[in-house]
């Protein structure tokens, strides 16, 4: 067996770290999906009855529908009346302070590298922990609050802020979008909601951190980013799951609305439990995500690093409706084993002088396959509106897929779009090289990878592009073409 | 430093090496010579570790070690530098990304501590001067778009910054003008040393003008059938190959 081959062997034995499980006592609903359950979900959340006739009007839409069949992706349809859609670790109150927490959770956060203790913080980055179905601590509350941040779970944020969230919720993604979407318009539990008041550049990073631990349950999250005019926020996401046999659904929505001169950069990390080598379990990850830059000179940026979860189907959007507002999305997904992600993003012109990018890498290697899938759409109005759009395939191995599927509409012909596509393999070659000077196999992979993703990493904050180099180092450990 | 005893190697079940043997002490600088097809790249790939290349029997034994058990990162990490007759490209790898790389896993290696990209930088600079390569090339992928002649200049500038014990240099006078070829054999003579060796393969004598060897060898068929000292290249450039046809020829006949 050669090296190559010794190490593509290893790959595949190589296990998930993040996949612990945290014993926490934990409310739970019984499985199934029916009026009452989203009765009961509302009723848990003391949430007022607007809330509950969106749920309900969400879920009578989503009776007549039936699951999405053209990603190109295969699995098992999930049976979402095994799924149950309520869980949350047993508190006897709403913590009022981190030392409230089950110390097992807090555990769990500084296992997974986010403490939420006071005194280990992130310097910079303000945290909000979700765990199962709801959030148990947000960080740095108090100076985000005096600088009229809102940074809070999302069923605080319904508390509290009601108005607001009745304000832009459904706006930018309707219950009516997609199947999984009007499912989690129905079911969803906690999330994070994020308003930065007028003229405010928010000094902080704000994260949520989304952790599946119960068998059996799905996570709808849902989380609502306003930026007012002017405003500035980088958000960044992260996400794990332990390792179970069973396939665990992840159907989140996502909702940006900018307003004019205003700016959101959204950065994900994501790093869901993908199965195991024989593709046995793993994160179906659903999710909806989409940005409005609704006002004149916005900006919307999407960063995302996709290395976990079985199946991936998401294409985080920008609707570009302020005039000269402007969309990015970086992106890198790492496909490995079994894995499969159909994934890509829709950039929607519909103001005048709009402008997009589009930087999708892609890494293939064992047996994965992953789809590009991309829309760049020019209305009619879309005066002087420009796209570039690149997309770049990495295989390592010999059994892996790759493929590149844009779609382009335009109806405005003073719009430019411009799409440029390669696929590169790393070659033995290459190894070869990097090996005679002395460099060994596993640095060299990791270093052609790197160089192949710098353009989207370096979209990415520091610490997180740190983090986001490792984990593609780790899931690639080894894996050579 | 390098012993070769009857060496067979190939690729895909065919040997393309068949019974080579070759002694190199330290300080010495050998050149193999040889018509196209003899082997010559074949040795220089299975002396540095490429698993395309197999050993089907024979012994190589490298500063007292089996060299045949070396991976190629170790073989490298043990002195052994190969300047590539193709050198390969990485897109998105910055050439210098690639030279600290690798120079720090020599250093990490000889347990000295590694520099940084400003110490680098400094030590770069210097090695790059000496192979007249503009500076900017550092910052560019590691050999896409370089020029042929840049390719090769790049080759003997990691050389210079790696130095190795024994280097072994695989054609890299093809395709270079008289100028690149001053500047590559400038390069290699300034590693010259009483405890380092240099393997030159190349299939014109005019290199050796400039680069002056100790012995050359001749190899035809995948096995050494003359060698000699320096005087030998200025005797095939006047005969050319064809002789080693009716060698081969008269040795079947006998």
């Amino acid at each position: 067996m050669s090296d190559e081959k010794k190490m593509l062997q290893e790959l595949s034995d190589q296990e998930y770290k993040w996949g612990f499980v945290t014993d926490v006592d934990a409310d739970t609903v019984p499985p199934g999906l029916n009026e009452d359950v989203i009765r009961f979900i509302s009723h848990k959340k003391n949430e007022p009855d607007w809330l509950l006739a969106f749920r309900l009007k969400a879920y009578a839409h989503f009776l007549t529908l039936t699951p999405p069949r053209w990603q190109k992706v295969q699995y098992a349809e999930p049976d979402l009346q095994a799924i149950s859609y309520y869980s949350a670790p047993k508190q006897k109150e709403k913590p009022k302070s981190i030392d409230e927490i089950d110390p097992e959770i807090l555990a769990t956060y500084e296992k997974l590298g986010i403490p939420l203790m006071e005194q280990k913080r992130l310097e910079g980055v303000a945290v909000d922990a979700v765990f199962d179905s709801v959030s148990v601590a947000t960080t740095h509350q108090k100076k985000l609050a005096d600088m009229g941040v809102l940074f809070m779970s999302f069923s605080e944020a319904v508390e509290s802020h009601p108005e607001l969230v009745r304000r832009y919720l459904g706006k930018v993604v309707p219950h009516t979008d997609n199947f999984y979407a009007a499912l989690n318009s129905a079911v969803f539990t906690d999330g994070s909601f994020v308003y930065i008041p007028k003229g405010l550049k928010c000094p902080l990073e704000l994260s949520t951190y989304f952790r599946i631990n119960a068998a059996n349950t799905g996570q709808f999250e849902r989380t609502l980013i306003v930026a007012d005019e002017g405003a500035y926020v980088s958000y960044l996401e992260g996400c794990t799951a332990p390792q179970r046999d069973e396939n665990q659904l992840h159907a989140a929505v996502v909702e940006l609305y900018v307003h004019d001169d205003a700016e959101i950069k959204y950065s994900t990390v994501q790093n869901w439990y993908p199965g195991d080598k024989d593709g046995k379990g793993g994160i179906y990850n659903f999710v909806t995500k989409r940005g409005l830059c609704a006002g004149d000179r916005s900006k919307i940026s999407w960063t995302q690093v996709e290395t976990g979860s079985a199946v991936t189907w998401k294409y985080p959007s920008c609707v570009l409706k302020g005039d000269d507002s402007i969309g990015e999305f970086y992106s890198v997904a790492l496909t490995n084993n079994l894995q499969q992600a159909d994934t890509g993003t829709k950039m929607v012109h519909l103001g005048r002088n709009t402008r997009s990018t589009i930087i999708s890498k892609g890494i293939s290697a064992g047996r994965g396959d992953q789809t590009y899938r991309g829309l760049v759409k020019m209305g009619k109005n879309a005066v002087n509106a420009r796209n570039f759009t690149q997309c770049d395939s990495m295989l390592l191995g010999d059994k892996c897929g790759a493929h590149t599927m844009p779609y382009i509409e335009s109806r405005n012909s003073t719009a430019r779009i411009e799409h440029e596509a390669t696929t590169t393999k790393i070659g033995e070659d290459q190894i070869f090289y990097c090996n005679q000077r002395g460099i060994s196999t596993e640095d060299a992979v990791s270093l052609i990878v790197g160089g192949f993703c710098r353009e989207v990493f370096q979209e990415l904050p520091l610490e997180f592009a740190v983090e986001a180099q490792k984990l593609l180092s780790v899931s690639l450990e080894g894996s050579v073409g | 430093m390098l012993r070769i005893e009857d060496l067979y190697a190939g690729t895909q079940g065919q040997d393309i090496l068949k019974g080579i043997d070759l002694e190199i002490k330290p300080g010495e600088v050998h050149a193999i010579m040889g018509p196209n097809g003899s082997g010559k790249s074949t040795l220089s790939q299975v002396l540095a570790g490429n698993e395309a290349y197999d050993v089907t029997s024979g012994t190589v034994t490298y500063q007292g070690r089996d060299l045949l058990e070396l991976g190629a990162d170790e073989r490298a990490l043990a002195g052994i530098f190969l300047a590539f007759q193709y050198p390969v490209e990485i897109p998105g790898f910055s050439n210098e990304k690639f030279l600290r790389t690798a120079v720090n896993a020599q250093r990490r290696h000889r347990g000295e501590p590694e520099l940084d990209a400003f110490d680098f930088a400094q030590l770069a600079k210097d090695k790059m001067a000496l192979m007249e390569l503009d500076p900017d090339l550092l910052n560019r992928s590691l050999n896409v778009g370089f020029s042929g002649g840049e390719k090769k200049r790049n080759e003997c500038f990691q050389m210079a910054l790696l130095e190795p014990s024994l280097a072994i240099l695989d054609e890299t006078d093809s395709g270079l003008d008289i100028d690149a070829l001053r500047i590559v054999s400038r390069g290699v003579n300034a590693l010259r040393r009483p405890d380092r060796s240099v393997l030159l393969i190349t299939h014109y004598q005019r290199l050796l003008e400039y680069i002056v060897p100790d012995y050359v060898h001749v190899l035809a068929d995948g096995r050494i059938v003359r060698s000699g000292g320096k005087e030998l290249a200025a005797e095939l450039e006047q005969t050319g190959y064809g002789w080693l046809e009716d060698m081969t020829a008269g040795e079947v006949a006998q």
